[in-house]
């Protein structure tokens, strides 16, 4: 039995019925679910942005509302991702059981979990593309690189909804999420180079920058909407992608450990 | 050929001293066309038996086949002739009723098509045409349970794995569940069932297994079973000293058990206990015929399990 639970996930289109599922429900909630996207991050554009920006000098010639602009809008990525993949997924696995009926049918837990984590990637993506029209509208990010920001934005949904589903497979409850968003999203926020340049960390704290999922992701997303080429854009790739193969493999393992016993 | 075929399962949870045997060398098999019970206490087995069968958990040891298929190896494509009626209700509260068939058929992999061309009659079946378009939310627990019933048909099964579907029914509905299940025996359907109902298994089960602590204990035709366990009468006494009574019914019935202030007299002769009680002031009886319930008491003990 234990060499099946560490089996590589087995990946097929087996999980599209179940993502659709996902989408129809949220497309019956879906004007006040972008509101909600929109609005968040926009509240902290406007009062950041506009407010505690007038107070300060631009950053490497950048003005400070769109140096915040161009990091929070993957912050806002990996809360929406992380979100659905621990709040909604909890919700569907262990209190409306719609895994357990999924399991009824030829589906597999590997499909389900796959599903979930293509979804809550897709929600934070749609999310993200809400955002950037907003952007927009501030008239920032109106340049050719930013073509390449949503498939990035879609790899940090991929990234979050991997490493929360992680969690979600040995949740007890919803408390244990409070956690995870206080003692490790919030934490990495803020050493991530969302709302200051990383160089104004301790020395000793920059580093993490490096290595943790949202600073490398602030690394390729910011420039790309400042009109720049990101520096060491493909091994901070890498890194992301890694983050979320290991955590969906991880993911895998610790649901099935959970729901096949 | 066998629906389904249990041979020497096992199955245990825990390790060291906390191991626990759930299944212990269970066999038995299901004909085409039958209703065939699984009755047991609660911790008997029942749930762990079913998603055994379903491939959703791995045995110890033991072989299952599904519809030809490998348990658990083949388990997936196994289920795509099996229909689910699981314990708890699962459908799906963000959803209408027609909803919730059509997401449910497109896991069999089923166009939209496919489903809706079904959907009408699932819904008839279901005594549900009228609720069509409601939410989960706006049904009763009868509606709930018919619409579970009708979304484990959505693939057409050959076989449906009930998990107590009339729990918590009223008798109304339940005698509507149970005429549905007729019909579906009738069509030639088979159904696995576990139940806690003993009229229930009595009604609709061509056979039954009495599964106890994971071992199966008994099998056969639900009268069959009764004729060859238990005396053909029953009569209950009840009163403040039945207690004492029983002194006087032990030599008048082949068995006498006393749970609270009943006394169960199992007897193959009821005169003599009739002419007793007809001298005793005080005492009210009851006189029956022998029924599924008594086997299992029988067999199973009159101790709480939980």
């Amino acid at each position: 039995m234990s060499n099946r639970i560490y089996q590589l996930p087995s990946f097929s289109l087996r999980f599209f019925p179940v993502w659709r599922r996902n989408f129809l429900v949220w497309r019956k909630l879906a004007i006040a679910s972008v509101i909600g996207n929109i609005a968040e991050p926009l509240i902290t554009l406007v009062a950041f942005g506009y407010g505690l920006g007038s107070l300060l000098s631009d950053i490497n010639g950048v003005r400070y509302i769109e140096f915040l602009a161009s990091g929070a809008i993957s912050m806002s990525v990996m809360m929406a991702a992380s979100f659905e993949a621990l709040y909604s997924a909890f919700s569907r696995m262990h209190v409306q059981k719609t895994w357990e009926s999924l399991l009824n049918t030829p589906m597999d837990l590997d499909d389900i979990v796959l599903a979930e984590m293509l979804w809550a990637a897709s929600k934070a993506m749609i999310s993200g593309m809400a955002i950037l029209g907003v952007l927009f509208l501030l008239g920032i990010g109106l340049h050719p690189t930013t073509l390449l920001v949503p498939p990035m934005l879609f790899l940090v949904g991929l990234t979050f909804a991997s490493i929360a589903l992680v969690i979600n497979a040995i949740a007890r409850g919803y408390d244990f999420f409070t956690y995870y968003f206080t003692l490790m999203l919030t934490p990495m926020i803020f050493v991530s180079g969302v709302y200051y340049p990383v160089s104004q960390l301790p020395s000793w704290l920059q580093p993490l920058a490096q290595i943790l999922p949202l600073g490398v992701a602030v690394q390729v997303v910011r420039p790309l909407l400042l009109g720049q080429l990101p520096e060491a854009a493909l091994p901070n790739v890498f890194i992301l992608m890694a983050y979320c193969f290991f955590g969906f493999y991880l993911a895998t393992v610790l649901t099935r450990r959970r729901l096949l016993k | 050929m066998h629906v389904l075929s249990v041979q020497h399962l096992h199955k245990s949870y825990g390790q060291g001293d906390q191991r626990h045997e759930v299944v212990n060398d269970l066999s038995f098999s299901l004909r085409a066309g039958e209703c065939y019970g699984l009755l047991g206490p609660n911790g008997a087995g029942k749930t762990t038996t079913l998603k055994l069968c379903l491939g959703l958990s791995e045995p110890d040891s033991g072989s299952i086949m599904l519809g030809g298929h490998h348990i658990p190896a083949e388990a997936r494509r196994a289920r795509m002739r099996v229909g689910v009626v699981p314990q708890m209700d699962s459908l799906d509260p963000d959803f209408t009723v027609e909803e919730n068939l059509l997401v449910y058929g497109r896991y069999f992999g089923m166009s939209d098509k496919q489903v809706h061309d079904r959907i009408d009659w699932l819904l008839e079946f279901a005594t549900l045409t009228a609720k069509r378009k409601a939410q989960i939310g706006e049904l009763s627990g009868g509606m709930k349970r018919r619409l579970t019933l009708a979304r484990s048909l959505v693939n057409d099964p050959d076989l449906i794995f009930m998990d107590e579907p009339t729990t918590g029914l009223d008798p109304q509905a339940r005698h509507l569940m149970w005429e549905r299940l007729k019909t579906l025996l009738a069509s030639g359907k088979t159904i696995l069932l576990t139940t806690h109902f003993m009229d229930e298994a009595e009604r609709l089960c061509d056979r039954l297994a009495v599964i106890d602590q994971g071992q199966l204990i008994a099998e056969g035709a639900p009268r069959e079973l009764i004729a060859q366990h238990i005396e053909p009468q029953v009569v209950e006494v009840y009163g403040d000293n039945v207690a004492d009574w029983i002194v006087h019914a032990r030599p008048l019935s082949d068995r006498v058990e006393l749970s609270g202030e009943t006394a169960f007299c199992y007897t193959r002769q009821t005169d003599a206990l009739f002419k007793n009680l007809s001298e005793q002031s005080g005492l009210r009886y009851l006189h029956r015929p022998a029924n599924l319930e008594d086997l299992f008491l029988k067999l199973t003990g009159r101790e709480m399990r939980d």
